[in-house]
């Protein structure tokens, strides 16, 4: 998976395409930043063109966790495509979502 | 490319792509727009996925993908399989309006087909279920 650190906030680059095939991978990297100790997120979705529902529940199931343990995950950079699969789905209101990466930053500042 | 056509593969999850695959490309030769092949792709991945994990509890099977352009102008594409009867199309819609503790993990692919598409139907025929999907070609 594709990470960058800043400060204590970790980026995910999330792939061109988030599928039933390749979900669990994105899983297992979210959940090992998570055991990892992390609390910040951005899932930067700028090179995302396809995300299916099975990347939508992992998404889902990573907010949930977060919530309980106290971190928080917000979603940037997403393409209209991808924004009306979030808007369809109730995903919208669930995340916050930002327009670039620099503003999802400024949320953790 | 015919006006139809089909693929039939092992039901198999490394098999999904290679299937939305091919219903993409008959959509994308029948110049349906970019943003309706990605809403068709979606809802074939879904189908697919059910049939993967679902149709056949006890042995190996097939999933079926057929294309064809109707004369109405519709792209119909229909999912079989000759697995356990299964009506995807009966279960409950998720509540999207919910929050994040109400919100149950999962439910939600069957949900998008129906929005995405312009028409979704389910028949058992001759021991196969079959999904039908139909996308305007507009």
């Amino acid at each position: 998976m594709d990470v960058k650190n800043v400060g204590d906030v970790k980026i995910i680059n999330i792939l061109p395409r988030v599928d039933a095939y390749n979900a669990k991978e994105l899983e297992d990297g979210l959940n090992d930043l998570l055991t990892g100790g992390a609390k910040k997120l951005i899932c930067n979705f700028e090179k995302n063109e396809y995300i299916s529902s099975a990347g939508l529940r992992v998404f889902l199931a990573v907010l949930k966790s977060m919530k309980n343990s106290g971190g928080e995950i917000v979603l940037c950079s997403l393409q209209q495509s991808v924004q009306n699969i979030f808007d369809i789905s109730g995903f919208s209101r669930l995340f916050k979502i930002f327009n670039t990466a620099d503003e999802a930053l400024g949320n953790f500042k | 490319m015919n006006y139809q056509d089909s693929k039939k593969l092992p039901a198999v999850m490394e098999n999904i792509r290679e299937a939305m695959r091919f219903a993409t490309s008959f959509a994308a030769t029948m110049k349906l727009p970019p943003d309706r092949i990605m809403s068709l792709e979606m809802s074939v991945e879904e189908a697919l996925v059910n049939i993967v994990k679902y149709a056949y509890p006890a042995a190996a099977g097939y999933f079926e993908v057929s294309c064809r352009l109707s004369p109405e102008n519709k792209i119909i594409v229909e999912i079989s399989d000759e697995g356990i009867p299964f009506d995807v199309l009966a279960k409950a819609d998720p509540d999207v309006t919910l929050g994040v503790e109400e919100r149950k993990v999962g439910g939600l692919g069957i949900y998008l087909m129906k929005k995405l598409m312009d028409e979704v139907s389910y028949r058992r025929e001759n021991g196969r279920n079959i999904l039908t999907l139909t996308i305007m070609r507009k």
